[in-house]
């Protein structure tokens, strides 16, 4: 084991993706000799040449058309998307083309294409650097979502992404690019928890805490401060979100009764919304409280002065908790 | 016609004039023999019979649209005649000419605009991608597949053609894609079939130069061919594909042609241009030509005209039937191929379903 950053889980996850299949690609803006913005992709360039690890021009949906071109060609290319807001000059090809491709052509053709965002907020950025637009590509048929939540996750993940046959949008969680965990980097990610299944983090018994990404740290915190207050949280790490683990979701709020999602993206018509909806449907005479939610407003991202009050922290979080046991 | 009074007539390369004429340029012999000819002409006159009959069975309702390719027969024989066996194509949904030289049957593309399918033939078995609907998307597609091409080291061998329009220049994707190409040196040509007209907006909506000297601005070269000329389409198209793959990089080529038809089955051009204009464009009308070329030269029979008329007839006959008997798909098929392996969630809501479906009791629904 190796304690390594997510964004150096990351890298080495990329690297072992580029050793076992020499039809994996990374293109992106400053992907190649900078390593990409959070230097990411560091050192790829160097040992895997510009063929492979390719500077693209300044231009997001041609990164996304043409990677769709080179996987009709048989490769896997993994896109960078330099930020959460401007994935949306992409957004055309990923929904009209990438997403449903396979659909259209009966099953004819595949598009094995990873897309990663580098996502939420947190950082004291300026705007269209803090954004959570995962709703919007899991809204779409056709393309896998998920997020990882630590250094081996970012590990195990993004290999699994790049061999899945679907098109992946992969959300990198921006503010914890810098926190450590430890990393299996010898080994394979064939015995991995695979991709698209949820993970309990934390186990608990009085109420479901729904997470991913970037608030999952944030999430466990909030499970080992109740637990002080005597008070015990299942923290559950989605990490798929399309599709979700329902399976995974519904078992722990049968358990406890009482469930709360979280994310930083507004929780109007966003991942909390479906969750409570499903939660409900399959969960109704186990439910004690309604599914809450907690996160952004129904505003766009503020300026970073303000982004603690905008972004879903331990004591909203709690609070949430709290009022589940107020019905 | 304003947009073509502007132009020099130095710059439309032609080898065979509305008349009939051959021209020679130097730029461009022509390798053809006359039986390879009088084969574009049959493939001309093939596909304009498969594209009437097309639009028939939309009147009868057997189509829910249709897409002409009136007026645009010899842009596309001629350039999908140019093209080897391995070379790419990346179509619009007109690209029906294309189709036929790629040897995809017509009937196939009448799944699409009856609603059967989105496209059911396989892309890498025809070198032809699926029809692209959402305009100059396909541009990018095809710049990516030449950079592939690259990266397997045969681009001394194969090569992509992607094909778009007058009104597609306008859109990002193709500008990004004539960023793209370019930069990286990929085998591609650009054909644009300038057809006049974005559905009822006329050229000068979408550019304040010819569109072939775009290129330039983007560091590749660019060109201008007679778009109703099928040896002309050919000649060019010949020599664009064979410099991308001498790793001469990307070309434009602009077809200036004439969408004879209305833009769709829906469409209604009288509300937007005058009957005149297209008086002037049947005067240059793209398989008019070539019958006369080959009836002033002597070089066909009359008993070769009244074969390719009965060989149209049969196609289209074939296709008609073709299309009226095609069969629905069957509901359960909603759920097919989403994704590689079907999600939970797709079992569950296919297996609901049904269910639904068979609660209705004596009716065989799916």
């Amino acid at each position: 084991m190796t304690k390594l950053t997510l964004s150096r889980g990351l890298n080495e996850g990329l690297r072992k993706a580029l050793e076992n299949d020499p039809k994996v690609l990374i293109m992106g803006e400053d992907v190649g000799k900078l390593g990409g913005v959070f230097r990411v992709t560091d050192g790829l360039q160097k040992d895997f040449g510009e063929a492979r690890v390719v500077d693209t021009p300044l231009a997001e949906s041609g990164i996304v058309g043409t990677a769709i071109g080179l996987a009709l060609r048989g490769y896997r290319p993994v896109c960078e998307i330099q930020f959460d807001g401007f994935v949306f000059p992409a957004y055309d090809q990923i929904v009209s083309q990438l997403a449903k491709m396979r659909y259209r052509s009966r099953g004819q053709v595949a598009l094995p294409v990873v897309i990663r965002i580098p996502y939420g907020g947190g950082i004291g950025a300026v705007e269209h650097h803090s954004e959570s637009p995962e709703a919007l590509f899991a809204h779409i048929p056709g393309l896998r979502v998920v997020a990882c939540a630590d250094a081996a996750d970012a590990f195990t993940m993004i290999q699994q992404s790049v061999s899945c046959d679907d098109p992946v949008i992969f959300f990198e969680p921006k503010r914890r690019y810098w926190d450590k965990a430890e990393v299996e980097v010898a080994g394979g990610v064939a015995d991995a928890l695979p991709f698209d299944r949820a993970r309990v983090a934390v186990e608990g018994t009085e109420v479901t805490l729904l997470a991913y990404g970037s608030v999952m740290r944030t999430a466990v915190e909030a499970a080992a401060a109740a637990r002080e207050d005597g008070r015990s949280i299942e923290v559950v790490d989605l990490r798929s979100l399309s599709p979700l683990d329902i399976d995974t979701i519904t078992a722990s709020v049968r358990k406890t009764g009482r469930c709360v999602v979280a994310h930083e993206a507004p929780v109007f018509a966003g991942l909390g919304a479906e969750i409570a909806a499903q939660v409900t449907e399959r969960c109704f005479y186990h439910l004690e409280a309604p599914v809450l939610r907690v996160g952004g407003f129904a505003i766009p991202y503020p300026p970073s002065r303000l982004e603690d009050h905008y972004l879903p922290d331990l004591d909203r979080i709690l609070d949430a908790v709290d009022r589940s046991f107020g019905y | 016609m304003t947009v073509e009074t502007g132009i020099a007539t130095t710059e439309l390369i032609q080898l065979l004039t509305p008349e009939g004429e051959r021209v020679d340029h130097p730029d461009y012999p022509l390798d053809l023999t006359t039986d390879d000819i009088k084969a574009l002409y049959r493939d001309l006159v093939l596909v304009r019979r498969i594209d009437t009959e097309a639009i028939a069975l939309q009147r009868q309702g057997e189509l829910g649209i249709w897409a002409s390719l009136l007026g645009q027969e010899a842009a596309q024989i001629g350039s999908g005649r140019a093209l080897n066996p391995g070379d790419m194509v990346f179509p619009t949904y007109r690209e029906h000419g294309v189709a036929w030289c790629r040897g995809i049957d017509p009937v196939k593309l009448l799944e699409l605009y009856r609603g059967v399918s989105h496209g059911g033939w396989a892309p890498e078995e025809y070198k032809f991608h699926l029809y692209t609907i959402v305009i100059g998307a396909q541009t990018l597609h095809a710049t990516g597949y030449a950079m592939g091409i690259q990266r397997d080291g045969r681009e001394t061998d194969e090569a992509v053609i992607v094909y778009f329009g007058d009104g597609a220049t306008s859109q990002g994707d193709v500008n990004e894609a004539f960023v793209w190409a370019p930069v990286f040196n990929a085998p591609i040509v650009f054909f644009c079939q300038n057809n006049q007209w974005a559905i009822s907006e006329p050229l000068e909506k979408q550019s304040r130069i010819p569109l072939y000297q775009r290129a330039r601005g983007f560091g590749f070269p660019g060109l201008r061919v007679d778009g109703n000329d099928v040896l002309a389409c050919y000649a060019v198209t010949r020599k664009a594909m064979q410099a991308a793959r001498e790793g001469q990089g990307p070309t434009l080529i602009e077809a200036f042609t004439y969408r004879m038809g209305a833009h769709t089955t829906t469409d209604d051009p009288t509300r937007y241009r005058l009957a005149s204009e297209l008086e002037v464009w049947k005067l240059k009308d793209p398989i008019e030509r070539v019958r006369a070329y080959l009836v002033r030269n002597g070089l066909a029979e009359q008993e070769f005209f009244a074969e390719v008329d009965a060989e149209a007839k049969q196609v289209g006959a074939r296709v008609r039937e073709a299309c009226r008997t095609m069969p629905d798909p069957p509901p359960m098929a909603l759920f097919d191929h989403v994704y590689a392996e079907p999600t939970a969630l797709l079992t569950e809501q296919r297996e609901e379903y049904a269910a639904y479906l068979d609660s209705f009791e004596g009716e065989a629904v799916r």
